[in-house]
């Protein structure tokens, strides 16, 4: 049950007198939600929780298993940053928040859950992306975070408020029938609702032309706190974008496939160019992860029966992929100073062990064979392709491409040249095992990709 | 006839876009950051205006309760936006939004 996960997760984050029970109980925690989303699963009727304004079904219970086992790495991946801060259980809290949040964006059953979800989400995040207050940069992502967040979610609401006038109601399954009945004779400003709402969504998601804040943001933020909007935003977001247009506006599509088709395309090739010419690792991987945005794109786009599951399966592989290169950069940035490519020089020699996971995390993200990454894009073109993009699919794989390209910049940076000093390179044991199972789970998923998709159809 | 009711609904659906318009206008050219925050309220004020109109011509109330929520929600992002900028303040002593731009390269 959601309201169970979603109290477990709550109730945790109140707990502020026990600071060494805290971060095994939030493990556990989330653990225990995954467990509860998936008993769950199954039932063929959605489970409508307050009134309808929560429907928890399938899509609902994998989204929010992955993001309860995506939240549980980054936990693993985040606790050594955390503690050289001062407020621990704050930075807890306000995690465990922003989950929650991504959860009510993946099984929303109402609009205005939609928007409680996004805010809920992204309001902790901006406290989170200015967590070193007196970093420059730090105060300058958080501002523009916040900017961009709060301007997108003004054109999500307006795009709301049109369609609110257009069918008369905020619930999904009676906007959907509303737009089924009425298809052909629905007001001019529903369509600009749908625009609308678009718009604001592709903020929340970094689609190019709106993607301008993202590079910014993700550098100027804390590694870790980088991580979780690469992953869990970026999940919960696609996810919700997925679930509005899947389950209200198909027969609109008319309207926006062209526009998503236009995002799509300039999202993938401005994405994995500019990421080409980037000289800070984090820098380049926060284009990158605009880039997987586009990949994204094109499922949203396809809308047949397979796209759901090459979301879920692409969200899945991509949040793997990018803690295990977040944890790196994080340990090689805290190691040299900097984050520039050429601190991954000769991490090879240092330690072949996060050497080789990195390049199984990065072949993962630029989509070579064996990993899961192969399989998540093969999944959504082949997705696309059935619904007729075949266009689409030629410049995604021309895009990828060039992702190739730079990706193979770290991998040559680390086995290729040589470090200019010595000093040991040594990581901790609770990274050691958030590595291990990370690269685990991204030759599994990509070895067996079947254990995700044989659950849905 | 509610007394809202007595100018038509197109009306107000302009009304909002201009409103919004003149909010999404501020914040792309405004250099203030409180400017800037001041425009994104009227953003969604514009967005409270429409759903009030189209709440009182559908008879339904679920238009007024989101507009609670976005209030609600409204301030809980003015109050961290408040935080964050008076942060950048004490580092940069300016709430100029030209200072915040050492990200780019």
């Amino acid at each position: 049950m959601v309201i169970a996960g979603l109290g477990v997760i709550a109730m945790l984050s109140e707990i502020f007198s026990f600071k060494k029970l805290l971060y095994p109980l939030v493990l556990l925690g989330l653990l225990a939600a995954a467990v509860l989303a998936g008993l769950d699963w199954n039932h063929d009727t959605r489970i409508p929780l307050f009134g309808n304004m929560i429907m928890f079904d399938n899509f609902s219970a994998a989204f929010t298993i992955v993001l309860s086992f995506t939240g549980f790495l980054w936990f693993i991946m985040a606790r050594d940053s955390f503690n050289e801060e001062s407020s621990l259980t704050d930075h807890y809290a306000l995690a465990l928040f922003s989950l929650a949040g991504a959860v009510v964006m993946v099984s929303f059953g109402n609009m205005t859950m939609l928007f409680l979800g996004i805010e809920i989400l992204s309001i902790p995040l901006y406290v989170l992306a200015g967590s070193r207050k007196t970093d420059v940069h730090s105060n300058e992502a958080a501002f523009k975070y916040f900017l961009m967040g709060a301007f997108a979610s003004g054109f999500l609401l307006f795009g709301i408020a049109l369609v609110y006038g257009a069918t008369g109601s905020f619930d999904i399954p009676k906007i959907s029938l509303y737009v089924a009945e009425h298809a052909t004779n629905l007001p001019g400003f529903f369509y600009a609702g749908v625009l609308m709402m678009l718009a604001g969504m592709a903020f929340k998601v970094s689609a190019v032309p709106f993607h301008f804040w993202a590079p910014d943001v993700y550098q100027g933020s804390p590694t870790t706190i980088t991580a979780f909007m690469a992953t869990i935003v970026k999940t919960a977001a696609f996810a919700a974008l997925f679930r509005l247009f899947s389950n209200c506006f198909i027969p609109a599509a008319t309207t926006w496939s062209g526009v998503v088709w236009t995002l799509a395309a300039l999202t993938l090739l401005t994405g994995n160019i500019t990421a080409v010419y980037q000289q800070s690792a984090k820098r380049m991987l926060a284009y990158s992860s605009i880039a997987h945005a586009g990949y994204m794109m094109l499922a949203i786009l396809a809308m047949n029966k397979f796209s759901a599951t090459a979301v879920l399966y692409y969200t899945a592989s991509y949040s793997v992929s990018t803690i295990v290169s977040f944890t790196v950069l994080q340990l090689v940035a805290a190691h040299k100073g900097s984050d520039l490519l050429e601190s991954f020089n000769g991490l090879a020699k240092k330690n072949s062990f996060v050497a080789v996971v990195m390049t199984i995390a990065i072949l993962s993200l630029a989509g070579i064979p064996v990993t899961a990454g192969f399989f998540a894009k093969y999944y959504i073109f082949t997705s696309a392709i059935d619904s007729g993009f075949t266009a689409l699919v030629i410049i995604a794989v021309i895009a990828s491409l060039i992702g190739v390209y730079y990706y193979f910049m770290i991998i040559i940076n680390m086995f290729f040249k040589e470090s200019t000093d010595d000093s040991p390179f040594v990581i901790g044991a609770a990274h050691r095992f958030l590595l291990i199972v990370c690269t685990l789970l991204i030759l599994a998923l990509g070895l067996f990709p079947d254990i995700i998709l044989r659950f849905w159809i | 006839m509610s007394s809202i009711q007595v100018i038509p609904v197109h009306m107000y659906v302009l009304l909002s876009a201009v409103l919004f318009s003149i909010g999404v206008m501020g914040v792309i050219f405004r250099r203030n950051a409180i400017i800037v925050f001041m425009c994104v309220e009227l953003m969604l004020n514009a967005v409270n205006l429409l759903l009030v109109a189209f709440s009182s011509y559908l008879s339904d109330g679920a238009g007024q309760v989101f507009v609670f929520f976005i209030m609600a929600v409204a301030a809980a992002e003015v109050a961290v936006g408040l935080a964050i900028l008076s942060m950048v303040y004490r580092n940069t002593k300016s709430v100029d939004i030209d200072t915040l731009s050492k990200l780019k390269e």
